[in-house]
């Protein structure tokens, strides 16, 4: 009988663990999201699809989305690319390791619009970027870089305060990847004369790929989600999806169309997890 | 009971009659709730120096106008007012009318003796027929320009009187001589551009707002401001107050909100002129800006409210709001003589626009309700548009006009000034 009990209580207790942050979720998150799709399904409480059409119709809708998209594609693959070499580097490391990864995580730390801010004074027309140019001579005054008039330097701005900003979170999370890979591996590859570059692509990078599937996912969703940076440094010149979201919101006090952009975002991030979990599958019997 | 539980109560106990007791203590607070006067700096001069004289103690508080909206509307439907007084812009008020507000005919009476002129006290009843706000203080926009950008004024322009086409040669003069485009608008995304279509250009071209949004005169209006456009400075979508370019000398010549200008002119009022907005074809457009007191249905403390309004419109604290917060006075007021020479800028520039021989008022947009955004929406549309992406006018007015006519519709919102008076929903010809 108290056998009984004592099975049917700890088969009971992970779920009653879990219970809170079940329920944290489900009220906080699956309530509005359904909450926000339908919103999005309503005008004046009928069902229709005005909402999205407005959406799709309205001027910035089209320059959002490809800005979104394109600024994804542009950053993302930089920031895997520099996590990657910094946190080799970071292995090679025996002296200091710690302070060197802990400088390269503060980004980490700052706000989107903090980060958003230091960016805007860095490269506005009298910021330090221009100023350390007219020292040099090589302009001879406020150079523009932000305007409507200079989509191409705005867009590099934009995406280098994000590099800035976002790998840190890549990277930590590749480094704890890195310091589950046995080193024996590397040195067995290496006593059998293998390169450097050979023992990277052929036993790190595969045994890192679970971890690499976490980072792109949570960075590529991040990623569509960016706002703050871009509300900094670009306001209305560089409408991303977010932005449109938040303008008609605030602005235009339209939530309905505000709506219709939240649940693109969703779907949109949905997908991209989907195609990474696919496409950066570990086979079961491959996995450590 | 083991001791420590016995803290552990005593402690849960008295916190709970604590936070019984606390609604008690903030009963005794006026809640004064502003969509206006909300940077930390105006609002801790209302606090600290416009409040400061009245008797009793006033809890002010700040939202912006969409949040202030729904609270109200949900304060109302919740059947729990926490607020006692609101002080909000025309139009900000005007939605709320119907159902939030109370009629304060009485309030009103006793402010007979304030001298407030009788055109503004009947824009408070927002054609009710009772009197919903009070009004409070005033403020509209201008143009400021820096010292240095007088020596370019075209010749025999008077920068008082000036025209849009004035203000275009005078910035190509600038741009010609010195390679600078110095001319700025509060493009930016919180900026209050939209309010320059509505209340100055439409106005002055076409000489209404909505009626004739898509008319030849509105063609012609978007065609020359365009040619205005390639000498105002391309960080214009980036600005939100005019006053950090002007004081950064990024901009020679501005328009803004005299709010957002002011701190400029305290600062360094030795260095700007300030003047009127210029004038078009059909007159000099100009949008007073009108934000009044009122108080919410089944307030908690309506005669504490009543008390606040009326010491809101004494002279003393009309005149005490004009230096601090730059607001001007509704009631008989004089400024005094001594007012700080920034301030005495912006004083002089309102007096001379409401007096300009061809002014055309245009007021806040009424009667929109929610649609606020999405009708400002319509006119930084077509600006973005026709000048930024150089679509075709026509193309633009047409498409642009069909869904200014569907909000107007939507709303049912009769013309207001300076469009000619509908009947039912403002007709966009």
């Amino acid at each position: 009988m108290d056998r009984v009990m004592i099975r049917a209580r700890t088969s009971l207790l992970p779920y009653l663990l879990l219970a809170p942050s079940l329920l944290f979720l489900a009220a906080l998150f699956l309530v509005p999201l359904v909450q926000t799709v339908g919103l999005s399904l309503t005008e004046n409480g009928i069902a229709s699809l005005a909402n999205y059409q407005r959406m799709v119709t309205d001027l910035n809708f089209l320059p959002a989305l490809r800005n979104t998209f394109v600024l994804v594609i542009v950053v993302v693959p930089v920031q895997v690319i520099f996590a990657l070499g910094m946190s080799m580097m970071l292995q090679k490391l025996s002296l200091g390791r710690d302070l060197v990864l802990w400088i390269w995580t503060i980004p980490l730390g700052v706000s989107d619009l903090a980060a958003g801010l230091v960016w805007l004074a860095i490269l506005q027309d009298r910021g330090y970027l221009n100023s350390a140019l007219m020292g040099l001579g090589i302009i001879d005054g406020p150079t523009p870089w932000l305007t409507y008039e200079t989509p191409v330097a705005l867009f590099f701005s934009v995406v280098a305060a994000e590099i800035w900003r976002a790998t840190a979170i890549v990277l930590v999370i590749l480094v704890a990847g890195l310091q589950l890979i046995p080193k024996e591996y590397a040195e067995a590859a290496e006593v059998f004369g293998a390169r450097p570059w050979t023992i990277f692509r052929r036993i790190t990078l595969p045994l890192l790929r679970s971890s690499l599937q976490t980072a792109l996912i949570l960075r590529t969703v991040l990623a569509f989600e960016v706002f703050a940076v871009v509300y900094a440094i670009g306001g209305r010149n560089f409408p991303v999806l977010v932005g449109e979201a938040f303008v008609w919101q605030n602005d235009n006090q339209n939530t309905g169309v505000a709506a219709a952009y939240a649940v693109l975002i969703v779907a949109i991030s949905l997908a991209s997890t989907v195609f990474y979990l696919r496409a950066l599958r570990t086979p079961p019997e491959q996995q450590p | 009971m083991r001791p420590r539980m016995k803290t552990a109560l005593a402690a849960i106990l008295l916190s709970s009659a604590l936070a019984a007791a606390l609604p008690a203590i903030a009963q005794e607070e006026i809640d004064f709730l502003s969509t206006q006067l909300r940077p930390i700096e105006e609002a801790q001069k209302v606090r600290d120096t416009i409040l400061k004289d009245f008797d009793g103690s006033v809890n002010y508080l700040v939202e912006e106008p969409p949040q202030f909206d729904v609270r109200m509307r949900a304060e109302g439907q919740a059947g729990k007012r926490t607020i006692d007084l609101v002080g909000a812009l025309h139009g900000e008020l005007q939605p709320l009318a119907a159902t939030e507000l109370d009629a304060i005919d009485d309030v009103a009476a006793k402010l007979a003796d304030r001298g407030i002129p009788a055109n503004l006290m009947e824009l408070g009843k927002l054609g009710t027929g009772k009197q919903v706000y009070v009004p409070w203080m005033q403020a509209t926009f201008i143009m400021v320009a820096r010292k240095e950008a007088l020596e370019y004024l075209p010749q025999g322009a008077d920068i008082n009187k000036l025209t849009y086409e004035q203000l275009a040669a005078w910035a190509k003069a600038i741009s010609d001589k010195t390679g600078q485009r110095v001319l700025g608008f509060p493009a930016g995304p919180k900026g209050l551009m939209h309010r320059f279509f509505q209340g100055y250009l439409y106005p002055s071209y076409t000489g209404g707002v909505v009626t004739p949004f898509k008319s030849s005169e509105a063609e012609a209006m978007w065609k020359e401001f365009k040619n205005l456009w390639q000498y105002v400075n391309p960080n214009s979508t980036s600005y939100d107050f005019m006053q950090d370019p002007l004081l950064s000398e990024e901009v020679w010549i501005a328009f803004d909100h005299v709010a957002r200008v002011k701190e400029a002119l305290v600062e360094a009022p030795d260095d700007f002129v300030t003047f009127p907005a210029p004038a078009g074809p059909k007159g000099r457009g100009y949008m007073p800006v009108i934000a009044g007191l009122a108080i919410p249905k089944n307030a908690p403390d309506r005669a504490a409210a009543a008390a606040l309004i009326e010491y809101l419109t004494k002279p003393e604290t009309q005149v005490t709001t004009a230096q601090e917060v730059g607001f001007f006075p509704v009631v008989k007021a004089e400024l005094p003589a001594d007012l700080s020479p920034g301030i005495k800028l912006i004083a002089d520039a309102v007096a001379k626009t409401q007096g300009a021989d061809d002014a055309v008022a245009a007021l806040l947009p009424v009667g929109l309700a929610d649609k606020g955004g999405e009708f400002n929406k319509i006119y930084l549309d077509t600006f973005q548009r026709i000048v930024l992406r150089g679509e075709t006018p026509r193309t633009v007015l047409d498409e642009e006009g069909k869904a200014l006519a569907d909000i107007m519709a939507a709303t049912k919102a009769p013309c207001w000034q300076p469009d000619k008076p509908s009947q039912g929903a403002c007709p966009v010809n």
